[in-house]
């Protein structure tokens, strides 16, 4: 195994996410707004689609260093790579629309007879496998008709699974309208509760998807191919992992310090408070770019400098994505370290911690048992609420060349790519449109959930539900 | 009132000698003053000499925070740091690292940047509170739903691809405005249609979606209920009293905002050929010319530092009972 | 409708503008340097040669390129001197050379209020004039004067390439060749310093007609002579090149007074020169303007071309009056897509080709030729193109202990990479074609270049039907074998070979780039790691030597095989003299001709020479050699005389613009389409209807 630094934040970040989950479902205080995301279809849709991506980018957050009999061997790949070697190993030499058998731009080739034409050459890859290109209409809707069949095969033994598992004494019928209709559960008087069918739905959704992607992805390019041949559908999927890093990380890694300072500004006053928000006023008021320009820069001076310290290409990557992470923290930590020690503020005038204080607990002992899990819930709500909005600020950074690494896959890469793309006659879209799509679907789900977390943690508007 | 504002001001100049250093130290971890000459020199047949001749006459010469060669004071007088933060106070941002004076440059330049920043924020703003109010209107019914969604899904879209569809669209295809440019006086209107609109439409789905949280929050209150107890129509409710309430929330969110519109928009003014402080920021990065940057840095602090000043005395103007202490 | 306007609704240009005889074209950054003793990138110069002159220039027409007179009335005499400075013939006994320069009478300046006299004829503008400091450009100064040029001024702008103030770029080149010129930056040098102290001022004037350079002088007020040491035939190119314009000292005097530094008004900024254009509005944050200069004394079309310059037209306008172009604008354009659109919108006259925009603008004909698509043809548009006298290479440090040095392991290794690295293929997918493989060092159009089976690098290209075609990977990895690294495996470590590829693109846009170069090297089972820096980082890598797989290019000051030549030339090296030898190349059987070829003239033992030097150079493979770009350049019908000329730069003067099929086309080409406008409108009007009858159904419902 090779373990990048953010894989071990990720994963440490798995590990914290599971402890704190089974810490939420033992208080009902936590298990209670929990309760009420998971009742609502939106979020529990949305939360079925952020679970595939996370799936995805989990297993693009296992590295090894590939074997001696391996075809890549000596290169450092991850588990998703694995998986996807027909579309990683599918190149072809430049541009390709989606599902074409031609490559894009004309080429000079040596016909048979000596003499030398511009054509459209076949593609090395894409459709290979047809005798002739008329076939290519009925290859392709047999290969969709057989992923709809795989697809609902797999989902029927999914909802024949959870409907042993849960059958209560229902007759067969009935049990499986209760899991996929859910008008039957109405009128079965199922009470509401977790919305089985729309996981389910979404669950079949994801699943067509996938087996489309199995039968066709190894065949065609379904989303096209790049500049230099690669194939758009591994790009915007390698681009996940990139996308959920930048969005959990950089919260995460300034959260300790965000949390501490807010807390203790607002609980202590006086000259801490002054210091602590000179701080961030002081950081607050450097415009972003800059600071995060400079500090890339100052990273690559680093790197330059210490050239041995990284082997290969991926670490280096993978430093600056982290890097980026940080940095990005660094200059979106104080708002939340603001509302923090506004929040803090109100807290420490509540009775019970004026009591703690009149019996003389210590400081650090009130700031752990009272402030911090008191304003825990604005700490959820930030990192869920600026998930979406640091995905979109990662394309944006791309833009001015301060954002990840040129040979990390990431939607930002793609789009800025596609910029010129877009000039061309006849568009280059299908990059263009893959990065949109796919950074669209993380968004919006992202920002659903959000959304509904938000509506359940927030005390002010428990009160409007 | 006045005390506040002295103490305010006063308080500010810790955090520009603390903006000052933190930007001062990037940038020379960043880049040595010999790489500074060396950008501003050329690329063909630069000397060590030429270099040294040009950081001699740039003062880039001296050490960077400590002169052990001087004796007293003067070991932290003579040297690049306070030679260059100084003359900053007095907002004397001196000549550029390529000769040009930066004050007046950046006084030619904060115009366009406003034409563009002052135009997107009105209209975004008047557009946002629009459709926040329709949506609020119509709450809970398909109108509220769809606009939410649509809302969602504006915000999901990465802003660049609003530049980039926009001008494809408006400028190349339909003919209808300049691609990109930048005029004077009056002519400028026809250069500036496109990106206002591109800068409104970018923000909809983020300020429509805030701004009627806002307004929901408000509905919820009480004086609202006995407002519609009264019977009071939908209408007169929505704008009477959830609208005038918001309006402090709403105003403030606007004055920290305002100074700040000088330092104009980084990528919209690069992507349309606007010369203002955004692509000059942006073009100061890229060719390291480390004076215009820190100009533009402590502009940047000061106008937010005057931000956040602003927001306090416009608290006490919209709502009495807030008293400035 | 639009037609009643008279303009297109997208025309980025003012109405007054209509019909005027005006040049639009495009610039990117601004420029750094509008000095001539300091400019010296293409892009200043393409200002700067409009309104400069030299006392030579290229022949606009003549191919391969020729120097011709500008501002001198005929060609320099050269004059070869030896040691006892009495004329001699043989080679061998030259110590100086003499370049006589003769001018042509009546030359003047453009109106410029550094030439503005009293009626005293004293300079007007002095420190005692009020109100230097609300100055903030030329147009500011209410009057003008101008003057003759004379043999003085191009003695002092000599003087100023050596002045301490101003660095010039090739001071450390001059100061090799020119005799007295180092001895003059001394006294200079000390002068100014003492002046400093005494004035107190950061940057006083000093005056430089008080110093003398010894090779330099006037002879008399049209007459001047430069000296030099031993043998440089190069320097007469030299004398094409801005550096050696005229310059009144009255316009340093000017531009040091009081104030006006402050103000940005600094000859850096503001220029003066007597050619065919002025600056007249220089504002770098939206565009620069050239005008006619009114003092301008008068130069005709070229009679004379080449053969098939008589069928293309290009010759119409032999002998009329120059220039024909008023006022030339340049916007500020800083992204490629908008300005491409701008051109075929018509508000540009003339365009370079992006790659991306390429498929749109050019296709090949059925046997390969370059033509333009149906689409630019119908827009009128043409097309030319020009191979570049310019080298892209792929760099090999010569002081790196895996890829360079002279051991038989490295060489094997580079030329292995050289094969692997397929730049036909680099060419196809990142320039369209727009480029060939270079065969060596020397770019086609320079002299020693050799085309067909000769010029084959027989170590990367087998030759087939006379044609290079690209040795297979198989014999590359053969070499790699033979080097020891059987399948790229370092027998050292046991892993694989990596190798690290130092590149200043740091851009998403150059993801495709890199990761293309990766394919390359792990064809031979190589790793190449990607380290990335700013171009300052890259060329302190650079100067120490630390880099080990480069890429650079070079574009020629002047058409003469010495100047690329000298790229690879030893005492040339980037590490040990800082000079322009990137790759630190160093091979004394290489450096031993070059030092023979440089002093000959064009001839058959200069090109034998050239031949053995590129031999060897084949064979060491210290460059993957890279590719020469080819530019192609599309102009509008209504833009005449553009026969591409890369040696030239003050060619605007020789352009004709036909404005009324300018304006007609913008017109026609641009309707405004408001359907969809109209569309949104509907659609939100239509979706607005049943939420107004859902709210009705609200009220109502309220009401009950």
């Amino acid at each position: 195994m090779v373990w990048l630094w953010t894989d071990i934040l990720i994963w440490l970040l798995v590990v914290l996410c599971i402890i704190g989950g089974y810490y939420s479902s033992k208080h009902p205080h936590l298990r209670e707004p929990w309760k009420r995301v998971a009742q609502s279809s939106v979020a529990v849709a949305s939360g079925t689609f952020l679970a595939a991506f996370i799936i995805v980018g989990l297993l693009d957050s296992l590295h090894f260093k590939a074997g001696e009999n391996d075809p890549d061997h000596g290169e450092v790949i991850s588990a998703l790579d694995v998986v996807m070697r027909p579309l990683r190993k599918n190149q072809e030499k430049t541009y390709s629309a989606p599902f074409a058998l031609h490559l894009f731009a004309k080429e000079t080739v040596e016909m048979p007879d000596g003499s030398q034409q511009r054509i459209y050459p076949r593609l090395k890859h894409g459709g290979a496998h047809l005798e002739s290109e008329e076939e290519r209409a009925a290859d392709i809707y047999q290969n969709v008709i057989s992923a709809l069949l795989m697809a609902l095969i797999t989902w029927m033994i999914l909802v024949a699974m959870v409907g042993l598992w849960r059958s209560e004494g229902r007759t067969f019928k009935e049990t499986i309208s209760v899991w996929i209709c859910v008008r039957c559960r109405v009128q079965l008087g199922v009470s509401k509760g977790f919305p089985w069918p729309t996981l389910l739905w979404t669950a079949m959704l994801l699943l067509i998807l996938l087996f489309l992607m199995i039968t066709l992805g190894g065949k065609y390019h379904i989303l096209g191919t790049d500049k230099v041949g690669e194939d758009v559908l591994y790009q915007a999927l390698k681009s996940i992992r990139t996308g959920l890093v930048i969005g959990t990380l950089t919260t995460m890694v300034m959260l300790p310090a965000a949390i501490l300072l807010g807390v203790m500004a607002g609980y202590f006053r006086g000259w801490i408070d002054d210091v602590i928000q000179y701080l961030y006023t002081t950081l607050n008021s450097i415009p972003g770019v800059l600071l995060i320009a400079a500090s890339v820069l100052m990273l690559q001076v680093y790197m330059d400098n210490h050239a041995d310290e990284f082997a290969s290409v991926i670490e280096r990557a993978d430093l600056r994505l982290l890097f980026l992470c940080i940095i990005l923290g660094i200059t979106s930590w104080t708002g939340l370290c603001r509302l923090l020690r506004g929040e803090a503020m109100k807290i420490r005038e509540l009775d019970y911690v004026q009591a703690s204080q009149a019996f003389g607990v210590s400081h650090m002992r009130i700031l752990m048992r009272h402030l911090v899990p008191n304003v825990m819930h604005i700490v959820l709500i930030t990192i869920v609420l600026d998930f979406s909005g640091l995905v979109l600020a990662e394309a944006v950074l791309s833009y001015i060349n301060i954002g990840v690494d040129p040979t990390t896959q990431s939607w930002g890469n793609m789009i800025n790519s596609a910029r010129l793309e877009m000039a061309r006659e006849p568009v280059v879209w299908w990059s263009l449109s893959a990065a949109l799509i796919f950074m669209f679907t993380l968004v919006l789900s992202a920002n659903l959930l959000s959304d509904r977390v938000r509506d359940a943690f927030d005390p002010k508007l428990r009160g409007i539900q | 009132m006045t005390a506040y504002i002295i103490r305010r001001i006063l308080y500010a100049i810790p955090i520009l000698i603390g903006v000052n250093l933190i930007t001062f130290v990037l940038f020379f971890m960043v880049n040595s003053p010999d790489d500074m000459a060396r950008m501003h020199l050329g690329v063909k047949r630069v000397t060590p000499e030429s270099i040294e001749q040009w950081k001699v006459e740039r003062d880039y010469d001296k050490p960077l925070v400590f002169n052990v060669e001087e004796d007293g004071s003067d070991r932290f007088t003579q040297t690049i740091f306070y030679q260059k933060s100084l003359a900053l106070f007095a907002f004397d941002f001196g000549s550029s690292d390529s000769g040009r004076d930066i004050s007046y440059d950046i006084s030619q330049r904060m115009w366009p940047s406003l034409a563009i920043a002052l135009p997107v924020l009105i209209v975004g703003l008047l557009t946002n509170i629009s459709f926040a109010l329709l949506l609020v209107f119509f709450r809970a019914t398909y109108v509220d739903f769809m606009g939410v969604v649509l809302c969602v899904i504006m915000m999901s879209i990465s802003a660049l691809f609003y530049i980039i569809g926009g001008q494809f669209l408006v400028g190349k295809v339909l003919h209808l405005v300049p691609v990109s440019g930048f005029g004077e006086g009056i002519a400028a209107w026809k250069f500036l249609v496109l990106p206002v609109l591109i800068g409104v439409i970018g923000g909809i789905g983020g300020g429509t979606r805030f701004y009627r949280t806002l307004f929901l929050e408000e509905a919820h209150r009480d004086y609202v209920r006995s407002a519609r107890a009264k019977g009071l129509s939908e209408i007169k409710v929505l704008f009477g009293h959830i609208l005038k309430n918001a309006m402090i929330p709403i105003l403030t969110g606007v004055v920290v905002a305002l100074p700040l519109l000088f330092m104009g928009s980084l990528i919209t003014e690069s992507f349309f050929g606007i010369p203002g402080l955004g692509s000059y920021t942006i073009d100061a990065i890229n060719s390291q010319d480390f004076a215009i940057v820190r100009a533009m840095v402590f502009l940047g602090s000061v106008l937010y530092i005057l931000g956040l000043v602003l927001t306090d005395i416009s608290y006490t103007l919209v709502d009495p009972r807030v008293k400035l202490n | 409708m639009l037609s009643a306007c008279g303009q297109a609704w997208n025309n980025p240009y003012p109405q007054s503008q209509a019909g005027k005889n005006i040049y639009y074209s495009a610039f990117g950054e601004r420029p750094k340097h509008l000095d001539p003793a300091r400019s010296y990138s293409s892009n200043e110069w393409s200002f700067l040669s409009q309104i400069y002159e030299p006392p030579l220039q290229y022949h606009f027409l003549k191919r391969p390129y020729e120097l011709v007179p500008l501002m001198a009335s005929k060609m320099p005499e050269v004059v070869f001197l030896d040691a006892d400075m009495q004329p001699t013939d043989d080679p061998q006994q030259v110590a100086y050379t003499d370049y006589l320069i003769n001018l042509q009478q009546g030359a003047r300046y453009q109106p410029h209020p550094a030439l503005a006299t009293d009626a005293e004829g004293e300079a007007r503008y002095n420190a005692k004039w009020p109100g230097l400091e609300d100055v903030h450009t030329l147009a500011d100064f209410e009057h003008t004067g101008t003057r003759e040029v004379t043999a003085e001024d191009y003695v002092y702008q000599v003087k100023r390439l050596a002045s301490p103030e101003l660095h010039s770029p090739i001071a450390g080149l001059m100061k090799e060749h020119i005799v007295g010129f180092e001895a003059f930056q001394k006294s200079v040098s000390q002068a100014y310093e003492k002046l400093k102290q005494k004035t107190g001022e950061k940057h006083p004037w000093l005056d430089l007609n008080g110093y003398q350079m010894e090779g330099v002088s006037a002879l008399d007020r049209y007459n001047y002579r430069i000296r030099l040491e031993g043998l440089y035939p190069q320097f007469i190119y030299w004398l094409a090149m801005n550096f050696f314009s005229p310059m009144p000292w009255e316009a340093e005097r000017f531009y040091h007074l009081p104030g006006l530094k402050e103000n940005n008004i600094t000859l850096d900024w503001f220029p003066i020169g007597s050619g065919p254009y002025m600056l007249t509005e220089n504002n770098p944050n939206l565009r620069m303007i050239l005008q006619k200069n009114p003092e301008f004394r008068g130069e005709t079309y070229p009679v004379e071309g080449e053969e098939s310059d008589k069928a293309s037209g290009i010759l119409d306008d032999a002998g009329r009056d120059l220039p024909f172009i008023d006022t030339a604008i340049y916007s500020l354009e800083k992204e490629s897509i908008p300005r491409w659109n701008k051109f075929l919108q018509g508000f540009y006259d003339l365009s370079g080709i992006g790659s991306d925009s390429f498929d749109q603008a050019v296709q090949f004909g059925g046997s390969g030729e370059v033509q333009l698509t149906e689409e630019m043809r119908q827009q009128g548009i043409e097309l030319q193109t020009s191979s570049a006298t310019s080298i892209f290479y792929f760099g090999f440090n010569m002081k790196d202990p895996v890829v360079g040095g002279d051991s038989q392991r490295a060489r094997l290794l580079r030329q292995a990479i050289s094969i692997a690295v397929d730049y036909e293929e680099f060419i196809s997918i990142f320039r369209n074609g727009r480029g060939v493989p270079a065969q060596g060092p020397l770019p086609p159009g320079i002299f020693g270049h050799r085309e067909g089976s000769e010029g084959i690098n027989k170590v990367v290209f087998r030759e087939v039907d006379g044609r290079p075609v690209r040795r297979s990977i198989d014999e590359a990895k053969a070499l790699l074998a033979q080097a020891g690294y059987e399948n790229g495996i370092d027998p050292d470590t046991g892993s694989r070979l990596t190798l690290y590829y130092d590149s200043t693109a740091t851009g998403p846009d150059d993801k495709a780039l890199l990761n293309w170069y990766r394919k390359q090297f792990q064809k031979l089972g190589i790793e190449l790691v990607i380290r990335a820096s700013d171009y300052n980082r890259f060329q302190d890598k650079m100067a120490k030597g630390t880099a080990q797989l480069f890429t650079w290019g070079w574009n020629a000051d002047y058409p003469d095989p010495e100047n690329f030549l000298f790229l690879l030339y030893g005492p040339n090296s980037r590490v040990d003299h800082h000079g322009e030898n990137a790759a630190n190349y160093n091979n004394p059987e290489f450096d031993a001709l070059f030092d023979r070829m440089k002093y000959l003239p064009s001839g058959e033992e200069r090109q034998q020479i050239i031949d053995q030097m590129v031999e060897i150079l084949h064979k060491d493979a210290p460059w993957v050699w890279g590719f020469i770009p080819v530019d192609y350049v599309l102009r509008h019908q209504w833009y005449h005389n553009t026969k591409p000329n890369l040696m030239a730069n003050n060619t605007l003067k020789y352009r004709r613009i036909d404005t009324s099929l300018r304006d007609q086309k913008r017109v026609e080409w641009n309707p405004p389409i408001l359907w969809p406008l109209l569309l949104i409108a509907v659609i939100f009007i239509v979706t607005l209807v049943p939420a107004i009858m859902l709210y009705r159904r609200h009220e109502r419902s309220r009401a009950r």
